[in-house]
């Protein structure tokens, strides 16, 4: 039984943090692009509801923008004030990649951020494109070096070790790490796969409350069908990145697919409860030699089992393995339920494409066409990015365990030596804190939709179609 | 004072300290202020307290990623400082990180949220401001105390803690002597009129406690001739606070002329009191324990980031001041429209 010392305290701490943290920027680095898509929009037809439709998103990104700034400081800190070894270690290397993101990515966006929030009618129309195009090119950018710096932990090169300090020989190598790519692009479409959930999630909830202006409409279709042409690239980006990991972190795959022995004809494991002590799986419903045909292409491929990772002298060089088969099981059914849903979605709106008032214009979609069960299903799934996103890194990161930087460090090398109740007192002071904003987060959101579509948000609101507005018409004018 | 330039494992730490140190002093005086505008929330009206967050709101942000470079500056360039500092100080950065938190998101939540909460809000925008300054202050004390942890530094601490927080709600409010108008120009007097107090007895306080915490520091500045160099800094200051101590009492000045002064001298003043702080503790990065030199990272790796801030800070600096240019004057009520 693990006592609950510093090191595990550190590590449930450094958890909530870089959780709590990643559901922000999970939002703003998609959002961003979102926005400026809605603002070329307008530029492009100068009609009001792109306009409109960026007002109403511009105030949940700001609100998600300072999450994500407030939390991601907290990360900056607790590398010193936790894990003083990981710096130690690996400083030279992590070290200007960090700092290329501070200054390549957060001061562009946290400059540009005032001219986009409240630059509108202070600087000429072009700027404020250009402010909300750098933010998003910002988000970006900050993603592309934190994941630089995440995937050279998973797969480290370009370096060498003297006296136990990490020196770089080769940027691009390091830049250029192996799970790079896959990684950087599995996080990218991850975000806009939030993104759209949230924004058809959300704009549903406004449909549902009888709002019938045509930003809603617009931010409806965008949000389902960006998710319904994201989902599949996901799942095989998904794929790729899962290969790229069999290749240079076996142990995290045979986490994630439950196996123990080494052999051919691995099942794909739908259930199974894994036993660590026991180093078995108990209740286990699978399909016969499916992991194996995704994982090698063959049937009878050969997959390396978890008994493999154990040293001589009993020490597991492996990651838990019933949180990283969960996690990893999580993601991948919330990931089945967004690709049932938004492609149901778009075929029920392209279905009823006719039936939109202007037969003049092209409509490929329409909102009508969505029955409410439909609409209900798409409200929960608002946040069923968050879900995705988090189980995805919970089986990344626990899936490296013992390791900080695979085969370089452990986590425990990296701890700091802080008296244990002290860590305990501050995790307890940031899980409440975490756990307050998160809910007060989430009702601002809740709020925001329900004042649109009551219209009093300061829009010329269109009310045409609902019951609302018919009253209106029907009483006599004083 | 200078290191050998011809030698990269000399100069480089160098230059990387002085770039850290330019940061913390940029972000002492930018977030200062808006920190300070925070701190003095709960003396204004509900409907000045508008006023006071449209005076800060397009800013914020970029100001507080100065923190975000200095302590990225302090991990990337001097690793094993940045580890030592940031345990010894393991409490007061957890008060700051919770209080920057609370009033980040209250800035968003306080214009977002219902109307019914706005003044939870309003009220943890001030708590988080003066959470996140006095845990600054008390991090000053018990650094300039050389991280020692016993009950007398944490006696100075707490007063360095006090003092910090005046003087960030006196700079704040001369900020608000220049972006307001009005009542609340009269007030931001009065506050910057009493906060001046703290200021003055802030500097004097940790100016007579560095040198007779550390023989070091003692000799460096009252050694002739090093005194004579070191002089203009304390007589500038001087002549500063009174050049504040009168325009405090005389503003608003007729027609609003020269509104941004009292902002321009306390930033002056400030940049001095920190000058002569650095002085005081160069080449130790660590008080006493740890120099910039032994501290540094690799010196190809600080190369690399040396380049790339080269090019990067002009830029940094070129957009800020765009966007001080586009929110220039009197603050507004923020819009996004």
């Amino acid at each position: 039984m693990e006592a609950l010392d510093t090191l595990i305290l550190s590590r449930i701490q450094f958890a909530a943090n870089i959780s709590f943290h990643i559901l922000f920027p999970t939002i703003t680095i998609a959002l961003g692009w979102v926005l400026f898509f809605f603002r070329v929009r307008f530029a492009q037809t100068a009609d009001a509801k792109w306009m409109d439709a960026y007002r109403f998103w511009v105030k949940i990104f700001a609100l998600s923008f300072a999450m994500g700034v407030v939390s991601g400081i907290t990360m900056s800190f607790q590398f010193g004030t936790n894990w003083p070894g990981f710096m130690e270690t690996v400083g030279n290397i992590a070290g200007p990649l960090l700092a290329y993101e501070v200054l390549t990515a957060f001061f562009l966006e946290a400059v540009f951020i005032g001219i986009m929030l409240f630059g509108f009618s202070r600087v000429p129309g072009w700027l404020h494109m250009l402010a909300t195009f750098l933010v998003a090119f910002g988000t970006t950018v900050s993603a592309f070096w934190i994941i630089v710096l995440n995937s050279w932990m998973h797969t480290p090169q370009g370096f060498e070790m003297i006296d136990g300090v990490a020196f770089a020989t080769d940027w691009w190598a390091i830049i250029f790490n192996p799970s790079m790519p896959y990684r950087f692009a599995h996080m990218w479409i991850a975000s806009g796969l939030t993104v759209s959930f949230l924004i058809a999630g959300v704009s549903a909830f406004r449909w549902l409350l009888g709002d019938r202006s045509r930003d809603v409409r617009i931010a409806l279709k965008t949000g389902v069908t960006l998710g319904a042409l994201l989902i599949p690239v996901q799942i095989f980006l998904g794929d790729m990145h899962g290969l790229n990991t069999l290749e240079y972190q076996p142990q995290k795959v045979a986490a994630m697919e439950g196996i123990w022995e080494t052999g051919p004809n691995q099942p794909l494991l739908l259930f199974a409860i894994p036993d660590e002590e026991a180093r078995t799986n108990h209740f286990e419903i699978g399909i016969p030699s499916v992991a194996s045909l995704i994982l090698t292409h063959h049937f009878d491929g050969v997959v390396q089992g978890l008994n493999d990772f154990v040293a001589e002298d009993g020490t597991v060089m492996h990651p838990p393995v019933a949180m990283v088969f969960w996690s990893f099981r999580t993601m991948v059914g919330t990931g089945m339920a967004m690709l049932l849903l938004s492609w149901t979605a778009v075929f029920l709106m392209w279905k009823r494409r006719r039936m939109h008032a202007d037969p003049s214009r092209r409509h490929w979609l329409a909102v009508e066409g969505l029955p409410k069960p439909v609409l209900w299903a798409l409200v929960p799934m608002a946040f069923s990015g968050w879900v995705a996103t988090l189980a995805g890194w919970y089986t990344t990161e626990i899936g490296r365990q013992p390791w900080l930087v695979q085969g370089v460090m452990t986590t425990e090398m990296a701890v700091a030596d802080v008296p244990a109740p002290m860590v305990a007192g501050t995790l307890v002071g940031y899980l409440i804190a975490y756990g307050v904003l998160l809910f007060a987060y989430i009702s601002v959101v809740v709020y925001l939709a329900r004042k649109a579509a009551r219209g009093d948000d300061g829009r010329a609101n269109d009310m045409s179609h609902s019951g609302k507005a018919q009253v209106e018409i029907l009483t006599p004018a004083e | 004072m200078f290191p050998d330039f011809a030698n990269p494992a000399e100069w480089l730490p160098w230059a990387f300290a002085s770039l850290m140190g330019f940061s913390i002093l940029v972000y002492v005086i930018l977030d200062g202020f808006d920190l300070g505008v925070g701190i003095l929330f709960p003396f204004a009206e509900d409907a000045e307290k508008d006023r006071m967050i449209g005076s800060i709101g397009p800013f914020w942000d970029a100001n507080e990623t100065w923190l975000v470079l200095a302590v990225g500056l302090l991990l990337v360039a001097f690793p094993t400082a940045h580890g030592m500092i940031l345990t010894a100080l393991y409490l007061p950065v957890f008060i700051m990180l919770i209080g920057l938190i609370l009033r980040g998101v209250a800035f968003e939540f306080r214009a977002k949220a219902h109307a019914k909460h706005k003044k939870l809000w309003n009220n943890l925008f001030f708590i988080g401001s003066t959470m996140t300054a006095l845990s600054q202050g008390f991090m000053l004390g018990l650094y300039i105390m050389g991280l020692e942890q016993t009950w007398a530094t944490y006696a100075f601490a707490a007063l360095t803690a006090l003092f910090l927080t005046v003087g960030y709600s006196f700079i704040g409010a001369t900020w608000l002597i220049h972006k307001t108008e009005g009542g609340l120009q009269l007030k931001s007097v009065q506050w910057a009129r009493e906060a001046l107090w703290g200021v003055i007895l802030g500097i004097g306080a940790v100016s007579l406690a560095t040198p007779l915490v550390s023989a070091r520091i003692f000799d460096r500045w009252l050694q002739f001739p090093e005194a004579l160099w070191l002089a203009p800094i304390p007589i500038i200051s001087g002549l500063l606070v009174l050049w504040l101590w009168r325009m405090v009492r005389q503003m608003p000045y007729p027609g609003d002329v020269r509104s941004w002064l009292p902002f321009a001298v306390a930033t002056g003043l400030f940049a001095l009191a920190y000058i002569g702080l650095a002085y005081s503790f160069y080449p130790y990065v660590v008080p006493e324990r740890l120099t910039i030199y032994e501290a540094a990272a690799a010196p190809e790796s600080l190369f690399i980031i040396l380049v790339g801030a080269c090019f990067v800070v002009p830029v940094i600096a070129g957009y800020s001041v765009l966007a001080y240019t586009i929110f220039r004057g009197k603050a507004t009520e923020l819009r996004y429209d």
